[in-house]
């Protein structure tokens, strides 16, 4: 077994594309059930809707760059504003029923033939990328093994990362951010001050999910394809445990939490397919080892939920429940 | 199993944890009992094995207008750049697998016919077919002057639509009360009851595929079902009760459990489809409605079970002992009720149910697969959001709603592959106008 290529795979993990796009849609998260206790089940279907917004409109359109950025942020927020009408004024556990099967709507709409023409049906959407790239200041070569394509990437995605964090830090901190806790806290408490406790909701809900949206393209232009398949509702589902790892109502937690699940995810399986290979462990085949991971998520997921509601980083009077 | 007597090992902070230990240890016996299935061969008559890489099939069985097997046809599937060929069998049965769910274009090669057979009339050949969200779609070429194919008038497709849906929405319904009584006596919303769905198909399966009859496999089944529901409830959620865990952590529980155990039974099950013995029933003639016997079996006894179900809940003593429980249980608690007993049975009884419609789901699709639970978890949430979450009557009468409306879109012209589409729409749709669902009770809920 190669150690030496085992941690550097689990530390490459560490500033991945991937776990940018992680870590912005469980911030996003962090807004919606860590700061305002809305429980949004749907964040995948946010992701889907920023991926697929900026792919059709760069694929079908042909519009630049920032407008299909634009349009996909706007249509998240249209998104977002259709899903909080008919729910906010539910309780927690409608309104994750009513997300999720949004979501699931969302995914369904994009992987029927009858739309194969815009959204490529199941196969998904590819080649939409070009206009990034096109904007690469860094000229080509070897960066840390990477190629200058894979550095820009990873440098608009955590600059992304970092941007959101300090917006979310400051927006949280302001009168707005403190009404917003209250509202977790106490809604009833903070409606008899005089304040609108929907409009307050609906505009967490439409940041958090601007968030997603985000996440989904910084999620898709690495791969240069967006496929319907990648937005099931268990990508919410490993966003929690994200979230929940590193700690609900922070705003580096959801950043640490996708950075220990991604790594987490590599050590494991670089583990499990070393001893594969040696021949140490004859009683799992590779696929296995793979799905033995995600028993390992669904695991801590039960398990820090149970013992350390807060997570990592997390203040137990913080939480969005009693 | 063996750290959830009947004692209160649970006050130290460690017995959670070895309880936890002990739900999935319980499941883990249970398929390794009957682990060598995934091995073993599909007891149903398995078309042609060089498919089986694939998760999704198109298949069918070719037989003449006398319904002897045709042999040694060759048929193809067409997509983009992918082709898949397959020849029938000696049992008239072929299998392509596919990468994708897509339209595929399926050509029979007529020359490889034998000799006298031809397609009947107004055969389409090449056809393009489409899948509808299961990973199995069969296709039927019908042969010979014999038969004429029936060209469906509207009246005739609606009402076989009809009561196919029906027949979803039963099999639906075995699976949303359960999970109704569980939230009206406990309040938690369980997003592993999909998995409890999965578990009654697969073992089925897997208890067949190791040599056992049918209908002690069918047993067995019902009784795993309740096992995992007792389980659950003595190992993770009467420990978590005890603790004061709040309603929105324990739905975060449920979820961590049903990730955990969707990949613990496609850790065992694999990944492919496989399908149960009888699986492949063709349609027969009832009166006006044409329906597969397997579909009409499910309606019949889906209907049964509910009724015995009805008649408990309304009639005995321990009905009436829930019915107090999911009202209110401190009051049910003070007037002497054991609350945790009927939580238990609620629990085991939940189980069974949903096993039992993760069977009948398994012939309505048909196929078994690890996900073919969480497939349908979302209906089984509109049908009880619907119906009015935590009323009995209510899931059952949304989750009717539900199938016949899954079933009847398509008739409508919304295409196959979006007609969950319509029912998770509808419940989204009655929760603006009706929040409490359509049977529930006029209360607050937000």
């Amino acid at each position: 077994m190669d150690f030496g290529f085992i941690l550097s795979s689990a530390a490459g993990e560490l500033f991945s594309p991937t776990t940018a796009a992680y870590a912005l849609a469980a911030l996003g998260l962090a807004v919606h059930f860590g700061y305002s206790g809305l429980l949004n089940f749907g964040q995948a279907g946010f992701m889907a809707v920023g991926a697929y917004g900026f792919a059709i409109s760069t694929l079908t359109f042909g519009v630049p760059f920032f407008v299909g950025l634009l349009i996909a942020i706007i249509c998240s927020a249209i998104f977002a504003l259709l899903l909080g009408i008919p729910t906010l004024r539910l309780r927690a556990d409608y309104l994750a029923i009513v997300t999720i099967a949004a979501a699931e709507i969302v995914r369904y709409i994009v992987t029927t033939n009858q739309l194969t023409g815009v959204t490529g049906s199941a196969n998904g959407l590819a080649a939409f990328e070009g206009g990034f790239y096109s904007m690469n200041p860094f000229p080509e070569g070897s960066y840390f093994g990477m190629n200058n394509r894979d550095l820009f990437i990873r440098v608009v995605g955590w600059g992304l990362v970092i941007v959101c964090c300090v917006l979310v830090w400051l927006l949280m901190r302001s009168p707005w951010g403190r009404v917003l806790k209250g509202i977790r806290e106490d809604e009833n408490a903070v409606r008899s001050l005089g304040k609108n406790v929907y409009a307050y909701k609906m505009q967490a809900l439409v940041i958090g999910g601007v968030l997603g949206a985000l996440a989904g393209m910084v999620f898709t232009l690495p791969r240069g394809a967006v496929q319907p398949a990648n937005y099931g509702t268990e990508l919410t589902f490993f966003l929690y445990t994200c979230l929940l790892l590193g700690g609900l109502g922070t705003v580096l937690g959801p950043v640490v939490g996708a950075m220990i699940f991604w790594v987490v995810l590599s050590l494991t399986q670089g583990i499990l397919y070393g001893l594969i290979e040696s021949g140490a462990v004859t009683w799992l085949n590779t696929v296995q080892a793979g799905q033995l991971r995600y028993i390992l998520v669904g695991v801590a997921l039960m398990l820090l939920m149970i013992f350390r509601p807060q997570g990592v980083f997390g203040n137990k009077k913080e939480l969005a429940f009693a | 199993m063996r750290s959830t007597p009947k004692g209160l090992p649970h006050r130290r902070p460690g017995g959670l944890l070895k309880a936890l230990g002990a739900i999935f240890a319980s499941i883990v016996v249970i398929l390794l009992v009957v682990a060598p299935a995934s091995q073993a061969t599909s007891p149903s008559p398995t078309p042609s094995p060089s498919n089986q890489t694939f998760q999704n099939n198109i298949s069918g069985f070719l037989r003449d207008d006398t319904r002897a097997p045709i042999a040694d046809v060759k048929i193809t599937a067409k997509s983009g750049d992918f082709e898949g060929t397959a020849t029938s069998g000696a049992n008239g049965a072929w299998n392509i697998g596919v990468p994708v769910q897509g339209t595929y274009e399926i050509e029979l090669d007529e020359s490889t016919l034998p000799e006298g057979i031809k397609l009947a009339e107004g055969q389409e050949n090449p056809r393009s077919v489409t899948f509808s969200q299961t990973s199995n779609l069969s296709v039927i070429f019908a042969f010979g002057k014999g038969i004429v194919v029936q060209q469906q008038d509207f009246g005739q497709n609606l009402l076989n639509r009809l009561v196919a849906g029906l027949s979803f929405g039963l099999l639906l319904a075995l699976a949303s009360v359960g999970l109704s009584l569980i939230f009206g006596t406990t309040g938690l919303t369980n997003f592993a009851h999909g998995e409890m769905v999965t578990l009654g198909a697969v073992l089925v399966f897997m208890f067949n595929a190791v040599g056992m009859p049918f209908w002690l496999a069918l047993i067995l089944a019902l009784l795993g079902g309740g096992l995992f529901g007792y389980v659950q409830d003595a190992g993770l959620w009467k420990p978590l009760r005890r603790k004061g865990t709040g309603l929105v952590p324990m739905m975060i529980v449920s979820i961590g459990l049903a990730l955990a155990v969707r990949y613990i039974i496609q850790f065992f099950f694999g990944g492919a489809t496989q399908q149960l013995p009888f699986a492949q029933s063709p349609e027969i003639q009832l009166g006006p409605v044409s329906i597969s016997p397997n579909n009409l079996w499910s309606l019949v006894i889906s209907a049964v079970v509910i009724a015995i179900l009805g008649i408990v809940l309304l009639k005995t003593r321990l009905g009436k002992a829930t019915r107090a429980v999911a009202d209110n249980p401190a009051l049910a608690a003070a007037s002497g009720i054991d609350v945790d007993n009927v939580i238990r049975i609620v629990w085991v009884a939940g189980g069974m149910l949903a096993s039992l419609g993760g069977i009948l789901w398994a012939y309505y699709r048909p196929g078994v697969t690890f996900d073919m639970g969480s497939q349908i978890l979302l209906l089984i949430f509109a049908g009880v959001t619907l119906g009015g979450l935590g009323t009995v009557w209510g899931a059952l009468i949304g989750s009717i709603i539900v199938g016949i409306f899954v079933e009847l879109t398509t008739v409508f012209g919304l295409a196959a592959d979006l007609k969950y589409v319509g029912a998770l729409f509808i419940m989204i749709v009655v929760l603006l106008f009706r929040p409490q669902g359509i049977l529930g009770r006029r209360e607050r809920v937000g």
